[in-house]
């Protein structure tokens, strides 16, 4: 099946005063229809700005997409033009970022906010507009949603906000919906609320979705497939489950044994530590980046960057070692 | 029987804000009460604006509690002056969220740590280098990175500085407000392995205060669950995560989203609605309008912290 979206060979380029680096190198992923994929990783690792040159939003300068293709339908928005961007933001992509109130005019009533983005798309006239946006509403269950239509942004609760935000992502029937840590900011019953909604819009829409993320729960309760990321490359892909059972890529399993997870008994552990951080990016050692914090490392390792190569159905991972890590688990 | 090292009682906080030209009051915390052993971590949880923080704040005399007392070694420390605090402030120390500006970015590291040891007046200036470099070694920071700044460190390192600083003075507690939320996961796993190394070895004694229910399970002794300003729910941490029993513990321990992704649930229980505004919090039980065993009663009537069957002890009426 053709995939929605596809980055092939995509790479950032920054020029800082730290030095010019590729935050973004030579990406390859691709989401279809229906999918949920998540991109995890630390800061800085490149999640973000993946999400930020898909939509053409990076600071140009100084960042700057230097190689690859982005296949949206039949253009590659790496060489399209603001115009044509500025036609799909919103309309045929959707976004969703971690903190509501950048994606909300302050000044504005928050439906009339989700209003206009129909008005302009799809060139509904206002009482259509607002209609429809009373059903978006009520479709991310904001309750009551003919008052709220009428609330400004700061009448809101944090979580009433995203779920705003959530209906204007989606309100043009997007192809692709890319969500930046949408509930990291909120509190954890929020969070659940906001997931709820999520996995339920997901069930009946089938929006094609990149999901960034930190949390691994998240991950586990929303994703199809997952990408980890680590110094702008990704250096695990698997299917949610497949990752959780057994992480083929050292940093992914050093990922998963550093997290606390809520247990039902109580059994104390040491947890798994992934020595040192993460490097500079641009003072990144030769070969393999995760190499100088690995345990697994050798000196091909240090040598030489390992590709991402496959690894069994759907899975890749960019490893020398992967295969007797797998062995030996 | 030896008295606990803290020992808060019947503690509230009114903040008075104005709003269109009256004032009004917000209970930040509203009578609360509870003991920290030596040697014993206490995890504090809830979310926010349910008041953990400003408990850590006013144990540490940051802030001034409107009622109650707070005791330290069996001392009453809650009116203390600064002149008599001083002494007891070796024995509490706090650790923030934030690395970034909880260390002054104009003192070099080594300076930041020695700074509580000048202040108190402890050992010679050899004694003193010998500690600091005795304190960076411990939190695994190098001795050449005393002459940073702390601009110059990861957050993660800072957090090591942080700690090392609230090492100095030896004290018997530390006040963990969010230790480790700014920090990455793998860094995150870092600073919380080290925080309950040293903990065992001096055998400190933490109020860990968080927001991460699988943080506050891996660190704490006990946990205590507040809303909206109140103890609602507190026992051991094996009492608490086996059988919770209060309404909201259950809730948002089922809010947390689980990393097996084999255990997905279609729906699950959520918590309904938001947490109200402290600004007129409901009546009786301030849980009730999110309750699913919430009753006619619960409006009326504030229910009481008591024993249940599972080993903890709750505030709610309907649980047995």
């Amino acid at each position: 099946m053709q995939p929605v979206i596809a980055l092939e060979k995509l790479t950032v380029r920054l020029r800082t005063r730290a030095g010019t680096f590729d935050a973004v190198a030579d990406l390859d992923l691709a989401v279809r229809s229906k999918e949920v994929l998540a991109l995890v990783g630390e800061s800085g690792c490149g999640k973000s700005m993946t999400a930020l040159a898909i939509m053409r939003l990076l600071p140009e300068p100084p960042a700057a997409i230097v190689a690859g293709a982005i296949r949206f339908g039949d253009l590659d928005l790496a060489q399209a033009d603001e115009r044509a961007l500025s036609r799909l933001r919103g309309n045929r992509i959707g976004m969703i970022f971690q903190e509501p109130m950048s994606s909300l005019n302050p000044a504005m009533r928050a439906g009339p906010q989700v209003a206009e983005a129909l008005e302009l798309h799809k060139q509904m006239s206002r009482s259509e507009a607002r209609e429809a946006v009373e059903a978006l509403f009520e479709l991310v269950r904001i309750s009551d949603p003919r008052r709220r239509y009428d609330d400004y942004p700061h009448q809101m609760s944090g979580g009433m906000r995203q779920r705003v935000v959530i209906a204007l992502a989606l309100a043009c029937g997007p192809e692709l919906l890319i969500a930046d840590e949408p509930t990291t900011a909120l509190d954890v019953t929020t969070q659940a609320q906001i997931l709820d909604t999520f996995r339920d819009l997901q069930a009946r829409l089938g929006t094609a979705t990149i999901l960034i993320t930190h949390d691994f729960g998240v991950v586990a309760e929303t994703a199809d497939r997952v990408a980890v990321m680590y110094a702008g490359r990704i250096v695990e892909q698997a299917p949610v489950e497949a990752l959780f059972e057994a992480p083929l890529h050292p940093y992914s399993r050093g990922l998963l044994g550093s997290i606390m997870p809520v247990k039902d008994g109580h059994a104390a552990r040491q947890l798994a530590e992934i020595p040192g951080m993460v490097p500079a990016l641009w003072a990144l050692p030769a070969g393999c980046a995760f190499a100088p914090r690995c345990r697994f490392a050798v000196a091909a390792c240090r040598d030489q960057r390992p590709p991402l190569t496959d690894a069994g159905p759907e899975r890749k991972v960019a490893c020398w070692r992967a295969d007797e890590i797998r062995g030996a688990a | 029987m030896n008295a606990p090292l803290l020992d808060v009682h019947n503690v509230s906080k009114r903040f008075a804000v104005r709003s269109g030209g009256t004032r009004a009051f917000v209970r930040a915390v509203d009578d609360v009460s509870f003991s920290i052993g030596a040697g014993e971590v206490l995890g504090l949880v809830g979310e926010s604006g349910c008041g953990k923080s400003t408990i850590g704040r006013m144990i540490m005399r940051l802030i001034e509690p409107s009622e109650g007392t707070i005791a330290l070694d069996g001392r009453d420390i809650t009116h203390s002056s600064h002149a008599r605090l001083r002494p007891l402030r070796r024995r509490m120390q706090m650790i923030f969220q934030d690395p970034y500006s909880s260390l002054n970015p104009r003192m070099r590291a080594g300076a930041i740590v020695t700074e509580p040891l000048l202040v108190h007046g402890i050992g010679s200036e050899p004694e003193r280098r010998e500690r600091v470099a005795e304190l960076f070694r411990r939190v695994g920071l190098r001795p050449d990175q005393q002459r940073n700044f702390p601009s110059q460190f990861s957050g993660g390192q800072r957090q090591r500085l942080a700690i090392a600083r609230a090492l100095a003075l030896d004290p018997a507690l530390i006040v963990a407000d969010e230790p480790v939320s700014a920090l990455d996961v793998s860094i995150r796993a870092q600073v919380v392995n080290l925080m309950a190394e040293i903990q065992k070895e001096r055998r400190l004694s933490y109020l860990f205060i968080s927001h991460d229910l699988g943080l506050v399970q891996h660190v704490s002794d006990r946990v205590m669950v507040m809303y909206l300003g109140r103890v609602v729910e507190t026992g051991t941490t094996a009492a608490l995560f086996a059988s919770p029993r209060h309404p909201y513990t259950c809730g948002l321990l089922a809010a947390v989203p689980r990393p097996d992704p084999k255990r997905r649930r279609a729906a699950r229980e959520t918590i309904r609605g938001e947490v109200p505004s402290p600004f007129a919090p409901p009546s009786g039980c301030a849980f009730h309008p999110r309750c699913p065993l919430a009753t006619e009663r619960c409006q009326r009537e504030r229910p009481e912290l008591r024993p249940l069957v599972g080993g903890t002890t709750a505030a709610c009426h309907n649980v047995e």
